[in-house]
């Protein structure tokens, strides 16, 4: 399958989704260092605490997302916005979250790393390879129900390393459940380079481990992420079992907002402007007449005014009453 | 002599002098080599000591914790960072199971001198899983020395003693005291470090500032809430006197006793929750052994029973601060 069997609906789809991404990401980094110069101080802001931006990795949420409907799961890392947007996740809630208003998806409990929005069946975390387990129970649950809805578990490269990993692996595996593993290899745990931490040079190939398929994917590419997240979705969805999807990327930003990135190779970061996949899918629309630069500006443009109202709404919002602090704990009220 | 250092480049300090001069002693943890720590306990170890002996690992915690038992029992002096101690849960099973009971277990035929290192604290928007503090969690587990030193004088000390001790110990940092200039820290915590290496004894308290009408007992970056506090006080003719514990286990019960004995009055401040920890076992110390001298009923002031919320206006309202600890004296005194 290429590019010319992917219907222009659908094409349009995928850059639109990886564009407001990227929006949103650049437009997010600016309201963080709101309030923290001249001197960072993390506490300070609008956007206090942690940022870990997706920037450069659009194509591993888009090109999975695109395949999930509304009950289908997605459970995210730390750097999580661009599979919250791909997933579908309200960008006003999201954004006033993010901002700790009362507004936001947890009412501003959760930030960030902790982003729940229990319609679009999608959460997030900031524990390292937390995700995998939490998808194989889905997976259970969907058995149990008789339903045909599939987790999606995502990890980086440095979570491939966690026990989780390999335990929720097996345990999909044996009881043949609806996962999809999604490894987005950016190439580093934080300052550690994956050579380094990781003894197969592909995730991909610890799929053989646990007997299902697993496929390594340039994430430069939307469309062959694409194409290989549809095979896994619809194989989990027909009750085939899981599969293994690694994807590699790269990141265009630090680890977190205020990482020195002092570790960081040179041709690292130039790599990254090379295999950028938004550009690199803008490039490949205009070439093959898929879409006209008026086409994509449009999308763009509206991307833009999304982004900003997203943000307007957050910066509207009151904050939460600071008694709601102590609520919340239990169900069926404390 | 001694400089004014901040708190992290004295523990970095206290770990290479202890690296020179015992070639056992080696480190192990998450970006602890290139990076130096994301909080900078291990600042240009690498560059001094090389990888062999500076390991950066992969997200692998059991693994790497778990073989800080197998070093040890051969002999080495390991000290293990693991990021945060919201990351602890991966690994706990190495870490009370067998680093703690081991000695034990054994009929004292092993010995376990590894010095587990974590950041802990809140204060910056980090929400609920990178700023607790859940000391009390691992005191509550015997076999493990808890060290939570609150300056830089008694971070170096007090590290040199961790690594030269036979037994496991837990060596917490507070985010907001390590002077890191990125993340918020009083001024009070960096003070003057002797270059040559020293040991503050595990197992002593320090009576930080003489009162006679009441003993507020704490740790860590509570210190400064006290005795921000305490300064408070005096203007309404009341004399706090502070006790910063520095370590858990042991626990420096004469140091304490004697003050209330002195002051009548008890209240505990603690960062870490409320229910089953820090505050109740001090509490229930003092009472079992002189409650009937006390003048007014203990308290506490403790991180409520929930998790930490997102939102600054949330965290700010259940945090532990001066102002708490203002009214509550008053309260006491009154």
């Amino acid at each position: 399958m290429g590019v010319e069997e992917i219907p222009k609906e659908t094409l349009l789809e995928l850059y639109g989704t990886m564009h407001r991404i990227r929006t949103y990401e650049e437009t997010l980094a600016k309201w963080y260092y709101e309030g923290k110069s001249p001197r960072f101080d993390i506490s300070a802001g609008p956007i206090p605490g942690e940022l870990h931006l997706s920037s450069g990795q659009e194509s591993a949420a888009v090109g999975v997302c695109i395949h999930l409907r509304d009950e289908d799961a997605v459970i995210g890392t730390h750097r999580a916005h661009h599979f919250a947007i791909a997933k579908g996740v309200d960008l006003k809630k999201m954004t006033a979250e993010i901002f700790g208003r009362a507004t936001g998806l947890s009412g501003g409990k959760g930030g960030h790393m902790h982003l729940f929005d229990a319609a679009k069946n999608f959460s997030c975390s900031g524990i390292v390879g937390a995700s995998f387990p939490q998808a194989v129970g889905v997976g259970i649950a969907a058995k149990l129900k008789g339903e045909d809805y599939v987790a999606v578990a995502v990890g980086g490269d440095g979570a491939a390393n966690q026990g989780t990993f390999h335990e929720a692996l097996n345990l999909a595996a044996v009881w043949k459940l609806p996962v999809v593993f999604l490894i987005e290899d950016n190439g580093w745990a934080i300052s550690v380079p994956k050579d380094k931490s990781t003894a197969v040079a592909k995730n991909s190939e610890r799929a053989k481990a646990y007997g299902i398929p697993g496929v390594s994917v340039d994430g430069a590419d939307v469309i062959a992420v694409y194409e290989v997240a549809k095979e896994a979705v619809e194989r989990a969805r027909r009750g085939e079992g899981p599969s293994l999807i690694e994807v590699r990327t790269y990141r265009l930003r630090g680890h977190f907002e205020g990482d020195p990135q002092l570790y960081r190779p040179k041709e690292d970061f130039e790599l990254a402007k090379e295999k950028d996949p938004l550009d690199n899918f803008r490039k490949l629309l205009l070439e093959k007449d898929i879409a006209t630069e008026e086409e994509l500006a449009r999308i763009e443009e509206e991307n833009e005014r999304k982004v900003q109202e997203a943000i307007d709404f957050a910066l509207n919002s009151p904050y939460p009453e600071p008694e709601e602090a102590l609520k919340g704990v239990f169900a069926g009220g404390d | 002599m001694a400089r004014k250092l901040p708190m992290y480049k004295a523990i970095a300090e206290a770990i290479a002098q202890e690296m020179e001069r015992d070639e056992n002693v080696f480190v192990m943890g998450e970006d602890i080599g290139a990076y130096g720590g994301i909080f900078g306990a291990t600042n240009g170890l690498l560059e001094k000591f090389g990888p062999e002996r500076v390991r950066d690992t992969p997200i692998s915690e059991s693994a790497f914790i778990g073989a800080a038992l197998g070093a040890a029992s051969k002999g080495m002096r390991p000290i293990v960072e693991l990021m945060f101690v919201d990351f602890f849960g991966v690994a706990m099973d190495q870490i009370y199971n067998h680093i703690a009971k081991a000695h034990y277990m054994s009929g004292e035929q092993v010995k376990m001198p590894i010095v587990i290192t974590t950041a802990i604290g809140g204060g910056y928007s980090d929400a609920a899983q990178h700023s607790q503090c859940l000391y009390g969690l691992f005191a509550h587990v015997p076999g493990l020395k808890i060290v939570i030193p609150s300056n830089s004088y008694d971070a170096k000390g007090l590290m040199i003693s961790s690594i030269r001790d036979d037994n496991p110990v837990m060596y917490f940092f507070h985010k907001g005291l390590m002077g890191l200039g990125w993340m918020p820290s009083p001024e009070e915590a960096a003070v003057e470090v002797p270059e040559e290496p020293y040991t503050v004894p595990i197992g002593e308290a320090k009576v930080v500032r003489e009162g006679d009408d009441v003993t507020i007992a704490t740790v860590s970056r509570m210190v400064y809430e006290a005795l921000w506090a305490a300064e408070e006080l005096e203007k309404d003719g009341i004399s706090a006197e502070v006790i910063d514990l520095r370590t858990l286990v042991p626990l420096d019960k004469e140091t304490l006793i004697d003050s209330v004995r002195k002051t009548g009055r008890l209240l505990v401040v603690d960062e870490d929750y409320m229910s089953y920890g820090m505050s109740g076992e001090i509490i229930a110390t003092v009472v079992e052994r002189i409650g009937s001298e006390l003048k007014a009923l203990p308290r506490r002031i403790a991180y409520p029973d929930v998790p930490v919320p997102y939102s600054r206006v949330l965290e700010r309202f259940v945090l532990p601060d001066r102002e708490k600890i203002v009214k509550t004296v008053k309260d006491m005194v009154g």
